[in-house]
């Protein structure tokens, strides 16, 4: 790379050149701004449900009662779902739309085979396009979490403390991340499929899958091999934990399980927790590291999870013959 | 063949167990027209992917430029334009910026990426048409934005798979004439695939026979008949009014006596009342005089050479008479 940079001072990297094309294509085109809009209602929604909530939920004695301003990404009145609940359901969608048809389109246009013709690495193709889209996403969802800030700061009044800032750029992190993972999967997608909407749609199955049908199917599984009555608390424990574990296969589940443990200070645990446990627990919110260490291995899978997606994306694709359409 | 700018040895690819390419040697040396011209599924799209390293060869090595294109594709690529059969521009950009990215993309600096493309875009006649998006464009404006697609990073070489596929006939006529002035006054070494033999006839100073993944013949056009058929590069047909026409089989048996001691005729047979005389070189002349001097009266002459048509008859139509072609 730098060698090439010094061969000509005067212009970009190629690899540059295609990641600025790519986020001129994204942030113009007409699914982009659909979906922003989309996001900025649901956004706006989730806010006022949550201001207007503010006060009520305020009580003495609450443990989370000093993470105020958290309750703006997380509170709701039951009509409306959430901040984090809506990234949680939108991101994919968002992620789906930015790549379900990053190859295949160019192969079906005939331009991959002229940007092939140019003096580029393969992979420049293929990573442009993933950093271009990761760009696109970061930027908007940061965006949106100071958004949302400013605008809770202007009606509330009350600063966040350092801590509520640093989870709630965790919690942005986080959402990026959940939201690459789709981002990778649909550009997996259109590699292996030739046209774009068997790619979207495939996209959008395993989301469908992951967000109502397994759920239903995990629960029927439950029931199944639910242990009789008078089963010890050891198997009860263990019988929970499996089912926890198969849960957490879906990243849905991952991303929902470090979100809240980031923004609800006062979630101590993601499994059961037996008595002697949490006897002797003082009911005190876990500091911001505790809550870290305890969503990282759904942050390691969430990164496994898209690091694979990308893995096999640029392996079909580096093998893949490039032809004319 | 130090001046050779492509150069292939042994090449070689196979999927599965098909053979596309199967045991190619062939050198273009610069500033050449070389036609590679085949039936379509022949290995001619396969070999131009090996020349850009975009496929790897199964064995064999092809050297572009003098650099080896599987080992170091960027190299070729900076120096090898390549105009794909159907070509894609960004649909929603204009002819224009498809050009600048393109130019960006060979690290032209913006200045003379810009005057480059408004001089190529001038060449190529759509100054008028730059500023409209390349989706809008007809198939032909589409294919002389691609030529100068190809051209805007300075190309050694241009590779041009299929490139008067889909154009109306002035229009072909008016692209290849572009491409033989570009290649005579910059010195541009143009590889053309083609199936149109009449279009490679036209442009090409040599071609290459391309069948079933084997390269059956090279060299120009009369070379290309020799060595096809070499014992029939000629065809003479022959008519005449026989003297006595009560006696007409001893009379053509005479006539046929006459003509075959002529040097370089190889074959003679009646067909009808027309003689056909197949020689491997032309004796035409010869052949007149020897038939008025011994008292025929000549009707009809005839001198055909073979051209691209019966060669293209000969090896891509199952190999049949070659009479047939006439």
């Amino acid at each position: 790379m730098e060698k090439l940079i010094n061969i000509n001072k005067t212009s970009a990297h190629p690899f540059w050149v295609m990641v600025n094309k790519e986020l001129r294509d994204h942030v113009r085109s007409w699914r982009f701004i659909i979906l922003l809009f989309l996001i900025l209602l649901t956004c706006f929604g989730s806010l006022y449900t949550s201001v207007t909530n503010l006060s009520k939920s305020i009580k003495a004695n609450d443990p989370a009662g000093t993470f105020f301003f958290l309750k703006l990404f997380t509170l709701s009145d039951g009509t409306l779902p959430p901040f984090h609940v809506f990234i949680g359901f939108l991101g994919p969608l968002l992620g789906i739309a930015l790549g379900f048809d990053a190859i295949n389109s160019e192969q079906s246009a005939g331009t991959l085979g002229r940007l092939m013709a140019q003096p580029i690495h393969r992979d420049y193709v293929i990573n442009a396009k993933f950093t271009a889209a990761l760009i696109v996403i970061s930027t908007l969802f940061f965006a949106l979490g100071f958004m949302v800030m400013g605008l809770g700061l202007i009606i509330i009044g009350i600063p966040p403390t350092a801590e509520e800032f640093l989870r709630i750029v965790f919690f942005l992190v986080l959402s990026v991340l959940y939201v690459a993972f789709w981002l990778n999967l649909s550009i997996f997608f259109s590699i292996r499929f030739k046209q774009a909407a068997t790619s979207a749609l495939t996209a959008i199955a395993v989301w469908l899958f992951f967000t109502v049908f397994y759920q239903i199917i995990i629960s029927l599984v439950a029931k199944a091999i639910m242990p009789a009555e008078g089963a010890g608390q050891q198997e009860i424990i263990q019988y929970q934990n499996f089912i926890l574990n198969l849960l957490r296969i879906v990243p849905s589940q991952l991303f929902s399980d470090a979100t809240t443990t980031l923004l609800m200070p006062a979630v101590r645990s993601l499994g059961p927790l037996t008595m002697e446990q949490v006897y002797g627990a003082i009911p005190s919110p876990l500091p911001l590291g505790q809550s870290l260490l305890l969503v990282w291995p759904q942050l390691t899978g969430l990164i496994a999870a898209t690091v694979l997606c990308f893995a096999l994306s640029y392996f079909s694709f580096m093998r893949k013959e490039i032809r004319s359409r | 063949m130090n001046s050779s700018v492509i150069e292939l040895n042994g090449l070689t690819k196979r999927y599965g167990t098909f053979t596309a390419v199967n045991q190619l040697n062939l050198s273009i040396s610069k500033g050449e027209i070389f036609g590679l011209l085949g039936p379509n599924g022949a290995g001619k799209s396969t070999t131009i992917l090996m020349m850009l390293g975009l496929t790897e060869p199964s064995a064999g090595t092809v050297k572009v430029c003098g650099i080896n294109a599987t080992v170091d594709p960027i190299a070729v690529k900076r120096r090898v334009g390549y105009l794909p059969d159907d070509i894609g521009f960004y649909e929603n950009y204009t002819g224009l910026d498809n050009l600048l990215y393109t130019a960006r993309l060979n690290q032209i600096p913006e200045e003379e990426a810009m005057a480059r493309a408004i001089r190529l875009l001038e060449r190529v006649n759509l100054t008028a048409e730059a500023g409209k998006k390349a989706g809008k464009y007809s198939r032909g404006m589409r294919q002389r934005l691609g030529l100068a697609d190809v051209l805007i990073k300075n190309p050694e070489v241009i590779i041009l798979d299929e490139p008067t596929l889909g154009i109306d006939p002035t229009g072909v006529h008016e692209f290849l004439d572009l491409i033989v002035q570009l290649s005579r006054e910059e010195g541009i070494t143009v590889l053309l695939s083609s199936h149109h033999l009449h279009q490679v006839q036209q442009v090409c100073d040599r071609v290459g026979l391309f069948v079933e993944g084997k390269l059956l013949a090279e060299g120009d056009i009369p070379t290309l008949s020799g060595k096809l058929f070499p014992d029939e590069a000629f065809t003479i047909t022959v008519g005449v009014r026989f003297v006595d026409n009560n006696n007409v089989e001893q009379e053509k048996i005479r006539l046929v006596k006459i003509v075959e001691p002529v040097n370089g005729v190889t074959v003679i047979q009646f067909k009808e009342d027309l003689l056909q005389i197949r020689c491997t070189c032309d004796v035409t002349a010869l052949i007149a005089r020897v038939i008025i001097e011994n008292g025929f009266a000549l009707t009809h002459l005839n001198r055909k050479e073979f051209g691209l048509d019966e060669i293209y008859h000969h090896y891509f139509e199952g190999r049949e008479v070659h009479g047939k072609a006439n």
